[in-house]
């Protein structure tokens, strides 16, 4: 168990190096940063002058692995736009998106495995079909449009919640419904499909045939095992997760590390830019480590070989 | 003789199909006294899992039951409420699956699964019901029976998963147990001990036993009472002895033929078969349903043939006497 953990961490590693690598030349590829810097409409010497300076007029393989290197240290660089250290604005920022992540997460999972579980006890009737409608709105709902929709109703009619900002608690809610009622209906049909089939085995007639009480036989014969891909499929759900933050936390002014992705890359922040996009890749390799260990303890057959 | 604890009278399962209602076990009936071994033996698809399971509520959604009586000690279980239903299941009524591989949960340990149904119907404590998990693996013939309460399923081979069903079937004394082919799943050696364990715990607790096979060489052995079923019927019943020297149903008779019998049966001899296929349960099903396949057949066995008896408890479903 610990070597294919530490296996996992390597392949990690070189999965983080080989997207530094494509997001620093994509980005390159994507516009000047002199230009960036300087302003538009700034004069050649200027452009010439600052390119000296930061040393853009190097290879661009050079300036890499100097950004590497730079950035192996914990020197993140500062930012173009608000000209403050990197790592400081990041780690300001990334708390926000961490709570609305898994409080986004949490209500996808709320609403999504009780609608899974009594879609596959009930397969076929009205209690399916109803579930079956909230997923398929879900699902084709754009999240935006839907985030829109909730700022209507309990903003502006209802006066209920807050339109935007990051203050207190009240600010959380409505990105959290908006972002985890986008990622709720592959986890319910990933239920529903895994109850079905785990509600027809051998072993869930022997635990009725033990005169176990129905809950008990959906709860803990059944759900335990129609659980284990719904671990696989979080972290999958998480990576969603945080591209719709990118969305979800503009729309709503949340000041954390999706809204910064989009003010940065308005303002063609290129240093922002590249660290951000680093923090998710590795914060989703990471993701996808632990939903595997996870998965390895949640099935004996492969915990107790 | 003792009362009767399971008693089925005209007893009939429907399964709705697309092509019609399939109609799997057709009216009928049959009573088991406490500390009996009656043993349901046909071919595959007559009806028998599906009696077992009707009788323990367990049929999947698409089959319906229906029961003139269905009454274990007494007490009707087509009136009851599915939570005196669970009452009664793994505590008084126990069974045996068919596939020991699948049968056990996979995401729990043996003890988990063992202790579950006892501490459901006793209000035992942990303690008390793992020391009678231990007590049982140990009659089951499970070497090292407290570190086995820790493994999981897949760490077990198939007779010893078999034998902790049993074990599991027995944790809360029960006065029935109905075994579904409890053996077809495991090798032959394996098939033997599974047996022979059954009827040593079945004399030794003084259970009742319904024992469903398609095995004579068992049933010969270990049954009190045998009833053949066919095509979703019981055309035979009576007591082991007199069924086997005595077979009535021309069924029965072709069912004895094809067990070798050593020094009787010639090696490298031809073994009796039935000529001929089960017939379709779909639908209406008229007259006898093994005519087609027998040679005693004759015009009257398409009308409704009606059920013979002799004075020791020996019905068969036929025009004739007897087979030979």
């Amino acid at each position: 168990m610990i070597g294919y953990i530490l296996k996992r961490l390597g392949l990690a590693l070189l999965v983080a190096l080989a997207v530094s690598a494509i997001t620093f030349f994509l980005l390159r590829l994507s516009g000047d940063v002199a230009l960036a810097i300087a302003g538009e409409g700034a004069q050649k010497e200027d452009l010439d002058l600052i390119r000296k300076t930061y040393g853009l007029d190097r290879p661009l393989v050079v300036q890499y692995v100097d950004w590497l290197w730079q950035t192996l240290q914990g020197n993140f660089g500062t930012s173009l736009y608000f000209k403050t250290d990197v790592s400081r604005l990041v780690l300001d920022k990334l708390p926000t998106t961490i709570i609305l992540g898994f409080t986004a997460l949490g209500f996808a999972l709320l609403i999504s495995i009780p609608l899974g579980v009594l879609a596959a006890v009930y397969a076929n009737s009205w209690i399916d079909r109803l579930a079956l409608a909230i997923a398929v709105v879900g699902q084709a709902l754009p999240n935006f449009f839907f985030a829109l929709i909730l700022v209507m109703v309990f903003s502006i009619t209802l006066r209920w919640l807050p339109v935007s900002g990051s203050g207190t608690w009240l600010h959380f809610i409505m990105p959290t419904i908006a972002l985890g009622y986008y990622v709720a209906p592959a986890f319910m049909r990933l239920i529903r499909a895994g109850m079905i089939e785990v509600l027809s085995a051998d072993y869930i007639r022997t635990a009725r045939a033990k005169g176990l009480p129905t809950h008990k036989v959906i709860f803990k014969h059944a759900l335990r095992n129609a659980v284990v891909p719904v671990v696989a499929l979080t972290a999958v759900q998480l990576g969603f997760l945080l591209g719709g933050s990118v969305v979800i936390e503009t729309i709503f002014a949340l000041d954390g590390l999706g809204y910064l992705a989009y003010q940065s890359i308005t303002y063609k922040d290129f240093p922002v830019m590249q660290i951000i996009v680093l923090l998710l890749s590795i914060l989703y390799v990471l993701l996808t480590l632990a939903s595997d260990i996870a998965n390895a303890w949640l099935d004996p057959r492969i915990r107790v070989a | 003789m003792s009362e009767a604890i399971l008693e089925v009278g005209g007893l009939s399962v429907d399964i709705a199909t697309p092509r019609g209602a399939l109609h799997a076990v057709r009216d009928i009936s049959f009573s088991v006294k406490s500390g009996e071994t009656l043993c349901l033996v046909g071919e595959s698809g007559c009806g028998k899992s599906m009696t077992s399971l009707a009788i323990m509520d367990l049929l999947p959604k698409a089959a319906t039951r229906t029961a003139r009586r269905l009454a274990f000690a007494g007490e009707d279980l087509g009136k009851a409420s599915r939570k005196r239903v669970n009452t009664l299941r793994g505590d008084r009524m126990a069974m045996i699956f068919q596939e020991p591989m699948t049968a056990l949960n996979p995401a729990y340990t043996i003890g988990n699964q063992l202790v579950e149904a006892y501490r459901q119907h006793r209000s035992a404590s942990e303690a008390e019901a793992r020391e009678r998990a231990v007590y049982l693996l140990g009659k089951v013939g499970i070497a090292s029976a407290a570190q086995r309460l820790g493994q999981y399923p897949h760490q077990l081979s198939g007779g010893l998963r078999q034998r902790v069903m049993i074990a599991m079937a027995l944790m809360c004394g029960p006065d029935l147990l109905i075994a579904d082919e409890p053996t077809t799943a495991l090798d032959v050696t394996i098939q033997a001990q599974i047996l022979r364990l059954l009827a040593d715990l079945q004399r030794e607790l003084g259970i009742a036993m319904v024992l469903i096979t398609h095995d004579l060489g068992i049933v010969a052995r270990i049954a009190d009472r045998v009833a053949v079923m066919y095509a979703g019927q019981i055309v035979e019943e009576g007591p082991t002895a007199s069924l086997f020297a005595n077979p009535r149903h021309p069924y029965t008779q072709g069912l004895i033929d094809c067990i070798p019998v050593p020094g009787r049966t010639v090696p490298g001899g031809k073994l009796g078969v039935i000529p001929g296929v089960v017939p379709s349960l779909i639908g209406e099903i008229r007259g006898c349903s093994f005519r087609d396949r027998c040679s005693h057949a004759r015009d009257i066995c398409a009308a409704t043939v009606p059920v013979k008896e002799t004075e020791d408890g020996h019905q068969w479903r036929c025009i004739l006497e007897n087979a030979v």
